[in-house]
Order: C-alpha cells, then structure tokens, then sequence
C-alpha cells in the first residue's frame, strides 16, 4: 500500500522515533486506524456515500474539532465541484460551538441536560450534504441528542441505511482519529 | 421495553433504528468484517456489517487497544478511561459494559458506581482521578488535552505506553459512542 499512515503523518512521527517505539508495541492498532481510514478514504466500493461526500464531512468534522493541520490534510482530497470548499468553511464557522452538550432520557439525568445550538447547513450544498452536515454536527457535538428521527432525516434526503452506516462510521472515525493525533502530540512534545 | 434514565453497570439490551443486514445476505467479506463469527447474533453488528471493511478495521483496532496484555496501562484503567469517556459523552449503554469490565479488572465496584452517579469531576484516588481527566479532557470538543495532562498522569506513575494506551481507549470510545448513541437506544433487559 503506497499510503503513508496517516496519524504519524499528522503528528510528525518519524521512524526509528520515542513515538514511532511506543506505536510499534501496538502494531494492530496501529495498522488497523490506517485500515480504517483506507476504508472510508479509498473505499473498493463508495456507492451508498461518494468520495465528495466522504471528504466534504471530513473536512467539516476536523474543522468543527479546530484542528487546520487535519482539515488541509482531507482538504486536499476534495477536488470537485471547486465551490464545495468555501462552502465548507463557511459551515464550520457557522457550526462552532462546544460540546458534548445534549439531553438524557427524561428522569434523574436530566439535571445534566446542556444547551447547545440547534445546527442547519445552507439548503444552497444540496440536499444529501445539507443532511449530512447537520448530522455531523449532531455526531460531533451532542451525540446524545441522537434520535430515530434524525435518521429519518437523512432518508429523506436519498440517504440509504448503508450510506447513514457509512457517513456514521466516518464522522465516529474521525472523532478517534483526530483524538489519538492531538494526544500524541502532546505526549511527543512533552518527551 | 423501556428505555434507562440512569446510568448503570447492569446488562443492557441495544435496539437498532436501521434494519441490521439479513443474515441470509452474509458474504464471507461480512464474516470477514465481523471479525468474531458470534458477532453475527448481535444486531449492532450485524448492521454495521453493512460496511463491512470498516466494521473489520474498527474491531480490530479496539481489540488491540483494550486486549492487548503486553505492559502499557493495566486493562482495568483501559476500561476506566472508557467509562470515563462514555460518562462524559452521556452513551448509558457504551458506560454500562466497560464500567462492569472496569469493576471486574479492578474490584473497585464502588468507586465505579461513583463515577457513573456522581460524574466526571468525582474524587477517586489520584491516579484515578488523572485518567479520568486526561479522557474528559481529550473527549471535550474542541479538545483541551495537552502536555499538562501528560505531565498529570506521569505524576501518578503512568509511563509513556501506559500513557499511549489512556489516550488511545478514551480516543476509542469516542468512536464507539457516536456509533452507539445515534444508530439506535439501550434498553432494560426484561427481567426472566
């Protein structure tokens, strides 16, 4: 496989490193993020959520986490339409915000439900990425807001159960991701 | 059956809100995604098994975080780190399973309970009290994990892998919440 692995690509590990050491005594896991995302960024078969919309969230998602660095990094794989990534930055400076904020099931948790904004993409990036987005959004922020009906929202909008499986994973993904990147940073900087 | 309002170590059900795939549909790239055959029995993998090579790389990368037994972070304060994570997130189900592993690895059930009761900010012991912050503060979003936090749990004994391991489970279950939480809801198991 010709593609560099991904998160010692973002954290700036080089081979033979104190980080490159410790991530060699996990090698499954190691393998098996980049697996991941091979699997969602080079997929054998992308029908039920096409490349576009696989780097678009991305891009979105990594913006929404405030990380430029990995933002540029799935950036660079969103060639086409050339509007696509204005509009795209356009939404994660609308979407910012702070999570995890959200609602428990009505009773004793309740004392811990958060505010937090209520997101919605421009209708102007098309219907399946507008559904998307506010799905990520959601994903990213207050998961546990999640309802069947939010899912009813993406069929509406073409999405079929494989896809939102799929748009699911790459946002779940990439909140992993993004997490492992920023913590080994830290740990490399404060080797 | 009805729903949890409350954080729990107890066995929960999960229903899923999309149609698993039909068993009938398997091809041995499902079996292959599915990673542990028995897995085919469990509706939430069974519907993720609709992209199976995700599913695969996913399973494959949780085993090796939370199994793998060489050195690194004693597997009681993996699932601690988890159930931290899932706390945090608010995913009941997610904080069930990995709150029993972290009781049964640790025998500190109560302080477990503490933490699915009282929350994030409880008091536990210093070291515990460090993994649990390091995961609330890596899981926050944007995330406020930096050096003060490495800093923090080599304080309280962790090494470098052990450290590499805190991450990657609070990491991990940042993943396995969001999938847990939006692709369908726990439920009480019917008493037998």
């Amino acid at each position: 496989m010709s593609h560099k692995d991904v998160i010692d690509h973002l954290v700036g590990i080089t081979q033979g490193s104190h980080l490159d050491g410790l991530r060699a005594q996990r090698v499954q896991a190691r393998d098996n993020a980049q697996t991941s995302y091979l699997a969602l960024f080079h997929p054998t078969d992308p029908v039920d959520m096409s490349l576009t919309e696989r780097y678009a969230v991305a891009v979105f998602v990594a913006g929404l986490h405030r990380q430029p660095a990995i933002q540029a990094f799935y950036a660079a794989g969103l060639s086409a339409p050339p509007d696509l990534q204005p509009m795209i930055e356009a939404e994660i400076a609308r979407g910012a915000t702070a999570g995890p904020y959200g609602s428990y099931p009505e009773g004793p948790l309740s004392a811990e439900d958060k505010d937090g904004p209520a997101y919605t993409a421009i209708t102007a990036i098309g219907p399946r990425l507008q559904a998307a987005l506010a799905h990520a959004h959601m994903l990213v922020f207050h998961p546990r807001d999640a309802a069947p009906e939010a899912l009813r929202q993406l069929e509406a909008a073409g999405w079929t159960a494989t896809g939102i499986v799929t748009l699911s994973q790459l946002v779940a993904f990439l909140s992993f991701q993004i997490r492992v990147i920023v913590g080994l940073r830290a740990l490399a900087e404060a080797s | 059956m009805p729903q949890p309002t409350k954080f729990t170590q107890a066995q929960l059900d999960w229903l899923p809100w999309l149609p698993p795939l039909p068993a009938d549909e398997l091809t041995p790239r499902h079996w292959d995604g599915l990673v542990d055959p028995a897995r085919a029995k469990s509706a939430y993998f069974m519907l993720l098994a609709r992209d199976p090579d995700i599913l695969g790389a996913r399973t494959r990368t949780d085993k090796d975080i939370f199994y793998n037994p060489t050195a690194g972070l004693p597997r009681a304060e993996r699932e601690l780190a988890a159930a931290a994570t899932s706390r945090l997130n608010g995913c009941i189900y997610c904080a069930s399973v990995h709150a029993r592993f972290a009781s049964h690895f640790s025998k500190r059930g109560a302080d477990v309970d503490r933490l699915l009761a009282d929350g994030v900010d409880v008091d536990l012991d210093p070291r515990w009290n460090a993994i649990v912050a390091a995961s609330v503060a890596l899981s926050e979003t944007p995330t406020g994990f930096g050096v003060a936090n490495i800093a923090a749990l080599r304080a309280v004994g962790l090494d470098d892998l052990a450290i590499a391991d805190a991450i990657h489970g609070a990491a991990f279950f940042n993943w396995a919440n969001r999938l847990m939480l939006s692709l369908g809801e726990p439920a009480l198991e019917e008493r037998k």
